[in-house]
């Protein structure tokens, strides 16, 4: 019954499944499969974007060509961009959820 | 009234006609007996510029109902024709296609399904698919065939369902017909422009079509095919309504051939009606109170108004062309007995499994099972289900 409260019933729906819109996948947020987190760790990044390039879900927060964080709503915590981090030591660390919390 | 063209032509060139008069967007088939004429005579009309249609040939009737299911989600309108083991193969995108509530309108000439090897009329092949979501239509004759081609259009965009017309293989895809073929002026305006609210080829409103849907949504969208299904009922009768209005030939969810007095019924679909009706006839002449139901739309099953319709009779035998397979009766013997349960109405049925394989059905059939009819209520029992004219 629960359910009801945050999603339409079937009469509400479009028929046959129909997504209307575009850009619809922002919506859609696939953080909580995660089970680690990358975490930046600034003073060693060189603001290669690599990380940024490669991740598979546009999860890497770039300003004035500086990565600044990671959208967790989408991160669904690959460790795509800590392996690719081409800086010695890497300027990204993938920490467990568990951890994270717990800061 | 509109003008007709009387001409002679067998089922497949009838529907083929349709098809021409309807001009849809995009065909897409892959040629099977006894079918195959269906979209090899409208290749003609495509060869030839009679038709403004893109012809995709494919390599499989998985491929072609997969094409149909992209035109019609592009926007476009979709046909095609298929039988037997073509439809088995389009099962799963037959499915997709329902789920996707696209109008898409197939013509499948019944036929067996394999194994043994057979392309002779059943109407297993549709049978198989009555869970589809896919609204069913049979046709007793080519005639029928084409009206309800026609009708199939605009009953497939107004309920937003898939539509399978049927006839009768080799019975009527092949044999020759005096039919009434109205101008293609008339067909023209009668299907009108199909003007979709969603689809892909519009940039101003993009959408998505067919995401994943997982527990949370698949059940509400299943709920929503069921109740386009429901609803299909009226939309299916007022197009009927208004082709009759202006075209002369009316047709219900159901014919009903001399049954308002009747006691001895018959249920049967397809071609085998019209054989029925002959029988009918001739007990009538002799005083016989024989009459014939003929469902016309088999997906939404009619349940309600055929019960109703059979609230005077007093034997009741269901002709079944294809075998359920589940230790019981055949499909629309089934149907037919929920239908009467549900209104109270605890008459005797018996179920006549026949002409499998395109095994012949003759006259004097038919009149054996309104002799069983007779017999049967003066007290004579039977099987519920019978298999007719298969040797023993
Ligand atoms: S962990 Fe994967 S998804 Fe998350 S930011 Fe890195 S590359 Fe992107
Ligand atoms: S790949 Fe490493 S160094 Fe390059 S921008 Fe990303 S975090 Fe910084």
């Amino acid at each position: 019954m629960k359910e009801k409260e945050t999603k339409p019933g079937w009469k509400e729906l479009p028929a046959g499944g129909l997504i209307i819109g575009g850009g619809t996948a922002r919506d859609f947020k696939t953080g909580d499969w995660r089970s680690n987190r990358p975490v930046l760790i600034p003073e060693k990044c060189i603001s290669c974007l690599t990380c940024w390039m490669y991740c598979p879900d546009s999860a890497v927060i770039v300003k004035d060509g500086k990565v600044v964080g990671f959208d967790y709503d989408h991160c669904k915590g690959c460790g795509i961009c800590e392996h690719e981090c081409p800086v010695k030591g890497k300027a990204i660390k993938m920490i467990s959820e568990k951890e994270a919390k717990n800061k | 009234m509109a003008k007709t063209n009387i001409v002679a032509k067998t089922g497949n060139e009838a529907m083929a006609d349709a098809m021409r008069q309807i001009n849809p967007d995009v065909v897409a088939a892959y040629p099977i007996t006894p079918a195959t004429e269906i979209v090899q005579i409208f290749s003609g009309y495509v060869a030839d510029g009679l038709v403004k249609t893109e012809f995709v040939p494919v390599e499989s009737e998985h491929s072609a109902m997969s094409a149909c299911i992209g035109a019609s989600a592009a926007g476009g309108r979709a046909m095609t024709g298929t039988s037997s083991q073509g439809l088995a193969l389009m099962a799963e995108m037959l499915y997709v296609a329902s789920g996707l509530r696209l109008p898409i309108v197939l013509a499948d000439v019944n036929r067996a399904l394999s194994s043994p090897i057979n392309i002779h009329c059943d109407h297993s092949d549709t049978m198989m698919l009555k869970e589809s979501g896919w609204i069913q239509i049979f046709s007793e004759n080519a005639q029928e065939g084409y009206d309800n081609m026609i009708q199939a259009v605009r009953i497939a965009e107004k309920a937003r369902l898939p539509v399978i017309v049927t006839t009768d293989g080799f019975i009527i895809s092949h044999g020759m017909e005096r039919i009434e073929i109205l101008s293609d002026e008339d067909v023209k305006n009668f299907v009108g422009e199909y003007k979709p609210e969603q689809y892909l080829l519009n940039s101003a409103a993009p959408i998505t079509i067919g995401a994943l849907d997982l527990p949370d949504y698949y059940f509400e969208h299943r709920r929503q095919a069921a109740e386009a299904m429901k609803e299909a009922k009226s939309i299916i009768l007022d197009i009927s309504k208004e082709y009759g209005q202006k075209f002369g030939r009316s047709y219900g969810l159901f014919e009903e051939y001399k049954l308002s007095d009747a006691e001895l019924v018959i249920v049967a679909m397809g071609s085998t009606a019209g054989t029925t009706k002959v029988v009918v006839d001739e007990l009538r002449a002799s005083g016989v109170k024989a009459g014939l139901l003929k469902p016309r739309v088999f997906r939404p099953f009619p349940k309600d108004e055929i019960a109703s319709a059979l609230k005077g009779a007093k034997a009741i035998a269901v002709l079944d062309r294809s075998d359920s397979m589940n230790g019981n009766e055949g499909p629309v013997c089934l149907e037919v007995k929920a239908a009467l349960y549900d209104k109270g109405l605890a008459k005797p049925v018996v179920d006549y499994i026949f002409g499998l394989g395109g095994r012949e059905i003759r006259l004097q059939d038919v009149e054996m099972v309104y002799n069983d009819l007779a017999s049967m209520l003066k007290g004579k029992t039977f099987d519920k289900v019978n298999y007719m004219g298969v040797r023993e």
